[in-house]
């Protein structure tokens, strides 16, 4: 066993180790009720977080509601404090957590939500990028042969549960009871020209082909994706979404 | 270079913008918490490029652990320098706190023991950050709840060597005085006395909450409320001693519409004005 460090360094654990239930750490005074004012420090730090993570999984927080969230959040920090000051990051690991967290083991499409927010979370702070006019499609002599590259936020979220409906049907405003998606769902997220941040339930054929340009396949190859997912799967409604919300940053020819 | 005009200013909430955009208030700055705008793009550094064209910018930072016993982080300290590079802000600004332990951070501003020690790594860390950010910042005097059997030094002893040997400014937080006074059942007025009000480049106003214990009031520095009445006493005693300086208006819970929030501005605005006033007859 290590040795209490000295100093400065030792205060500091000290501290932390009171923060997460250990007692009142040596040297802490006060003029009264010692033990109730550095609770303030405990309370702030454990409320900052719950917080923080609630604002990143709001329809997860909706759908266990917010007395269980709270509850669950606290044991979430404990096992995964964010690893940096830069908020906006954490929260990785959420999704993993839910799976195997046995208190919601009968809500199974919870994670697939969470990942979807966790997208969401991750396109809102994505690199910007311009960008292409639709008649950069429009006027290839050999479009299968063209390489789509997408904008930094667009991502899929595939879920053997309708996760993009849940998602939806957990908004503000939204009415839950009436959610009638049953089976799997493929959730595409970008961001859009208005820099918002839309989830949309793919196709399976929709699906593969997104999923074929975001591996960096043409658009040749990443059709046929389409159509081997989807027979007879036509790739331009899928196309027209991604190009009106300014998904495609680049089209250039194959290498 | 500290240049943020001697006006009253507010924090930054997304949920304004659209009411600052087309009322444009009469505001001297804004001031926004760097960890927000630490993501690559999208709607934060969209608000933030438009509010900058406008307005003088104060970029304040509540992570930086400056008062930590570890290094300082280097990879969060290069992203304030991107951030200071990107929108030249006027001031910067950061906490004699710690937040961050063993790589987990804490989200909260903590105290530390005031010694010899723990003077000399609260420098060290500072001469980090102004050498990589080429530029002078300011550091706030925190609220406190408790204190240490440990401390050698009072807090204002500590902030005046801080100034001496890295050269820095300060952030006077009015409320954080008034809230630590109180807790520690210390005169305000006695602290203020002894504060290094040369170094100080602005002035942090924000509202606390109170708890009742059985010894007397415990204020909680909770930023939800408006500026009490005995802090806008404090306010005007300062600045009678200072000068017209940049003044925040901090309201970051319970946010409410922005005419509440330039409500208060307008009363520090007219304190600061009422200080004009006074100066140029003096001159």
């Amino acid at each position: 066993m290590l040795a209490p460090a000295e100093g400065h360094g030792g205060f500091v654990a000290a501290f932390r180790a009171g923060l997460v239930g250990g007692g009142l750490p040596e040297g802490v005074t006060a003029v009264a009720e010692a033990e109730q004012r550095f609770a303030v420090y405990r309370n702030n730090v454990a409320h900052s977080l719950t917080e923080a993570l609630a604002r990143r999984f709001p329809a997860v927080s909706r759908l266990v509601g917010d007395a269980f969230f709270r509850a669950m959040a606290r044991v979430f920090i404990a096992q995964h404090p964010p690893a940096s000051p830069v908020l906006l990051d954490w929260g990785a690991e959420f999704p993993g957590f839910l799976k195997g967290f046995p208190p919601v083991a009968g809500l199974p499409y919870l994670p697939d939500v969470a990942r979807i927010e966790r997208a969401r979370g991750l396109a809102y702070h994505a690199a910007d990028a311009v960008a292409v006019s639709p008649a950069a499609l429009a006027g290839a002599t050999s479009p299968e042969a063209l390489r789509l590259v997408l904008h930094p936020s667009v991502a899929l979220v595939a879920s053997a549960w309708p996760a993009a409906s849940i998602w939806a049907a957990n908004q503000p405003g939204a009415d839950a009871a009436g959610m009638r998606a049953q089976g799997p769902e493929l959730a595409l997220i970008l961001r859009d020209r208005a820099l918002e941040v839309p989830v949309r339930a793919l196709a399976p054929g929709d699906a593969a082909l997104v999923a074929a340009l975001l591996a960096g396949q043409a658009l040749g190859p990443a059709a046929l994706r389409g159509q081997l997912a989807e027979p007879g799967h036509d790739p331009a409604a899928v196309l027209g979404y991604l190009m009106a919300a300014g998904a495609i940053i680049e089209v250039g020819e194959a290498a | 270079m500290i240049n943020l005009p001697a006006a009253p200013g507010l924090g930054f909430k997304p949920e304004h913008f659209a009411a600052i955009r087309s009322t444009r208030p009469d505001l001297g700055f804004f001031e926004v918490h760097a960890e927000n705008y630490m993501g690559a793009g999208g709607v934060p550094h969209a608000q933030l490029r438009e509010l900058r064209a406008d307005y003088a910018l104060s970029l304040h930072g509540v992570g930086l652990s400056i008062g930590g016993a570890g290094r300082l982080d280097a990879e969060h300290l290069a992203r304030l320098n991107r951030l200071c590079n990107a929108y030249e802000p006027e001031s910067f600004s950061e906490h004699l706190a710690w937040s961050s332990h063993g790589g987990d951070y804490l989200n909260d501003l903590l105290p530390l023991p005031y010694t010899p020690e723990t003077l000399g790594i609260v420098c060290d860390h500072i001469d980090e950050v102004q050498a990589v950010l080429g530029r002078r910042m300011l550091l706030e005097n925190p609220s406190t709840y408790v204190l240490f059997a440990q401390s050698t030094l009072s807090e204002t002893e500590f902030l005046a060597e801080v100034v001496r040997r890295t050269g820095c400014g300060l952030l006077l937080d009015v409320n954080n005085v008034f809230v630590s006074a109180t807790n520690h059942r210390t005169d305000p007025r006695a602290y203020l006395a002894d504060f290094p009000l040369a170094a100080v480049g602005e002035l942090h106003l924000g509202g606390h909450a109170e708890e009742a214990l059985p010894s007397g009031p415990l204020l909680i520095d909770a930023h939800g409320t408006p500026v009490a009445d005995p802090v806008w006493t404090l306010y005007a005693e300062v600045l009678a001693r200072t000068g017209p300086l940049p003044t925040l208006i901090e309201w970051d819970n319970d946010v409410p519409e922005l005419p509440v929030l330039l409500t208060e501005a307008a009363r520090a605005g007219a304190l600061l004005d009422a200080l004009e006033v006074r100066h140029a007859r003096a001159g």
